[in-house]
């Protein structure tokens, strides 16, 4: 089948709706949501794993162990494991695997202030918050930044597979299209999802350097 | 506010303090008061206990046994963050906080205390001038922005920031090239002279410790093995360890216990039998002596020329030549010859000079009075170089 620049845009003018549904199902449903949620556990978890062994070794091990399943297999356990077809497991996968690079990066972030600093910061007389809060946090910002677009990057590309369980996004105009040997389908959902993939990762690069404090800026 | 008639209470009392790490003694049983407006220097090898003394005094670390008092306070009745706040820290490793700006670094502990802003601000610009920082050029500077001598200078404004009268400094000055330590430790000296703060400074550095302390603890395994002013570590040496950490060269001597080798003036100005009158004058105003020592090819001295047998020689005419002039050598001293020894036989010559010759008879220097007196007060008094006595050439630093 025949692929030019002109079939691909007849194929998107025949369903641009359902393109950008799917679009936004994509981005929204598929990257931000698992990537908010795996932050909202990763950062707090990574902190206390830097005060306590016992949360580190199991949860780095958790997280390392989610990222070492293949991702078809993982979305096959989750539908086994009752969480059913469609957007749901979609979204727990992609929580787990935005799990790790999250936790890690906070937790080494956390680790790698520099010890005299600490040592400053406590013998000033700040208390444990604040040295995590005014301290510690704003220095590994930066860092756990960084995790975060890994995180967000590895769930665009991840989220196509989405498709396979039901789960929609731009993987569903891909499947389609492998199915129904339609290549301008097939690259109407692969090109965008690499496109988007490259665009958040810039999008979250800026507000990285927009909210580093300027004194840590290289 | 103390009592008339009632001494001030001292700032800081260590009672039988003592920290035991895996069953071994970091500190063993130490005691000590540190008076108000004191600067206290905490120095020995390293493993001494003394980072870990001061670290007991804000709590950063924990006695196992005996107790602290600052301005009479029992400090393990006192909450740790409250009793650091009240406190002023310098470390070696500076820790600024990189995400903040000189103005932030500053006013921190302010900050913590709830000092409100305008406030602050104003406090921090009065320390910047005070180490000659122009409040407008570094406020909004980042740590990075400036050397590490800056840094550690914004680091002790820091600590003077809430205006503590108690000071621990952690070997601040360690990691500075010589030349910043140097500026750093005489500003430190000026803002000691104007504000009085009670300071407690460790180091392994003894010039530092003598250069700045009031009072010196020397410390090994845990134990103060001397504590006095330096004069008095200087003088009198608790013991071998002592004298070998505060450095032969540094220690306060007896004249019995110095060699004439070592404070004769080397290089003599010397004539030759066969000179002739005018030239041995024109040898003297050059070199402005009063004396020429004569000796031979192979330097063995043969006699002394004075000025005044010079000047008669050429009034009267005749004798031209030195070796005609001179007179006999009289008294000498060599080289291992003590300098008490010397002494006498410098104060029984009327020429007020003593040739000091070797077995050979050879010419290896000479002491006169006034070489006698400065090079005395430099080797038996190094410590005195504030009455700008010495020079403090050339000294070791001590190994830590």
């Amino acid at each position: 089948m025949e692929v030019t620049l002109a079939t691909l845009w007849q194929t998107y003018l025949a369903r641009s709706d359902k393109f950008w549904a799917l679009a936004q199902e994509h981005l929204l449903t598929l990257v931000v949501l698992p990537v908010v949620l795996a932050a909202l556990v990763s950062i707090p978890l990574g902190i206390l794993a830097t005060r306590y062994r016992w949360i580190q070794v199991p949860s780095v091990a958790f997280a390392n162990l989610m990222q070492t399943i293949p991702s078809l297999a993982l979305l096959a356990i989750l539908i086994a494991l009752g969480f059913g077809i469609g957007n749901k497991p979609a979204i727990v996968a992609l929580f787990l695997y935005s799990l790790l690079p999250i936790l890690r990066n906070t937790y080494t972030g956390i680790l790698n202030v520099d010890s005299g600093i600490l040592e400053a910061a406590r013998g000033m007389g700040m208390s444990a918050w604040q040295i995590l809060t005014l301290v510690e946090f704003p220095i590994a910002f930066p860092v756990i930044m960084a995790g975060i677009r890994t995180a967000a990057v590895i769930c665009v590309g991840l989220a196509t597979l989405a498709a396979f369980i039901g789960g929609g996004g731009l993987g569903d105009f891909i499947i389609t299209g492998l199915g129904m040997a339609n290549n301008n389908l097939t690259l109407l959902g692969a090109i965008p999802a690499a496109a988007m993939a490259l665009m958040l990762d810039w999008v979250l690069g800026k507000i990285e350097q927009w909210l580093t404090p300027r004194g840590l800026r290289l | 506010m103390s009592l008339p008639g009632k001494s001030v209470p001292p700032a800081v009392i260590l009672e039988r303090v003592s920290k035991v790490y895996d069953g071994s003694y970091a500190v063993r049983d130490l005691s000590l008061e540190i008076a108000r407006g004191e600067l206290v220097v905490l120095i020995g090898p390293s493993g001494c206990g003394k980072t870990t003394t001061l670290k007991m005094i804000n709590r950063l670390i924990e006695p196992t046994s005996g107790r602290i008092y600052i301005d009479g306070r029992d400090i393990s009745t006192v909450n740790p963050t409250k009793l650091r706040r009240e406190i002023g820290y310098v470390i070696q490793q500076i820790g600024l906080f990189p995400h903040l700006t000189v103005a932030q670094n500053i006013g921190l502990v302010p900050y913590l205390r709830g000092v409100p802003r305008a406030q602050r601000e104003e406090r921090v610009d009065a320390l910047l001038r005070l180490v000659g920082f122009e409040p407008e050029l570094y406020r909004d500077r980042y740590p990075r922005e400036l050397s590490g001598g800056q840094q550690q200078r914004v680091g002790v404004l820091r600590a003077l920031a809430a205006d503590p009268d108690l000071i621990l400094m952690d070997e601040p000055f360690g990691a500075l090239d010589p030349i910043t330590r140097e500026q750093l430790q005489d500003e430190l000296k000026r803002l000691q002279n104007t504000f009085h703060k009670t300071i407690v400074f460790v180091t392994h550095d003894m010039d530092e410790a003598l250069k700045l302390a009031d009072r010196i603890v020397l410390m090994r395994e845990g134990v103060a093995v001397q504590v006095g002013s330096p004069e008095e570590l200087l003088r009198s040496p608790a013991d071998e360890f002592v004298r070998e950490f505060i450095g032969k060269r540094r220690l306060v001597r007896h004249p019995e216990e110095v060699a004439v080798g070592e404070i004769m003036v080397a290089a003599p100005v010397t004539g030759t039998p066969r000179m002739g009158a005018a030239e041995a004058f024109q040898k003297m105003q050059r070199h402005q002596v009063n004396t020429l020592l004569v000796v031979d090819e192979q330097g063995v001295l043969l006699g002394i020329l004075t000025l005044r047998a010079l000047q008669k020689g050429i009034r009267e005419g005749g004798r031209s030549r030195v070796e005609e002039l001179m007179e006999p050598v009289g008294a000498t001293a060599h080289p291992q010859e003590t300098v008490l020894q010397a002494a006498r036989s410098l104060a029984a010559n009327r020429a007020g000079l003593v040739p000091v010759v070797d077995e050979e008879g050879r010419l290896r220097g000479v002491l006169t009075n006034a070489s006698l007196i400065s090079t005395l007060v430099e080797v038996l008094w190094p410590g005195g170089e504030e009455n700008g006595t010495g020079h403090g050439k050339g000294r070791a630093r001590a190994a830590g």
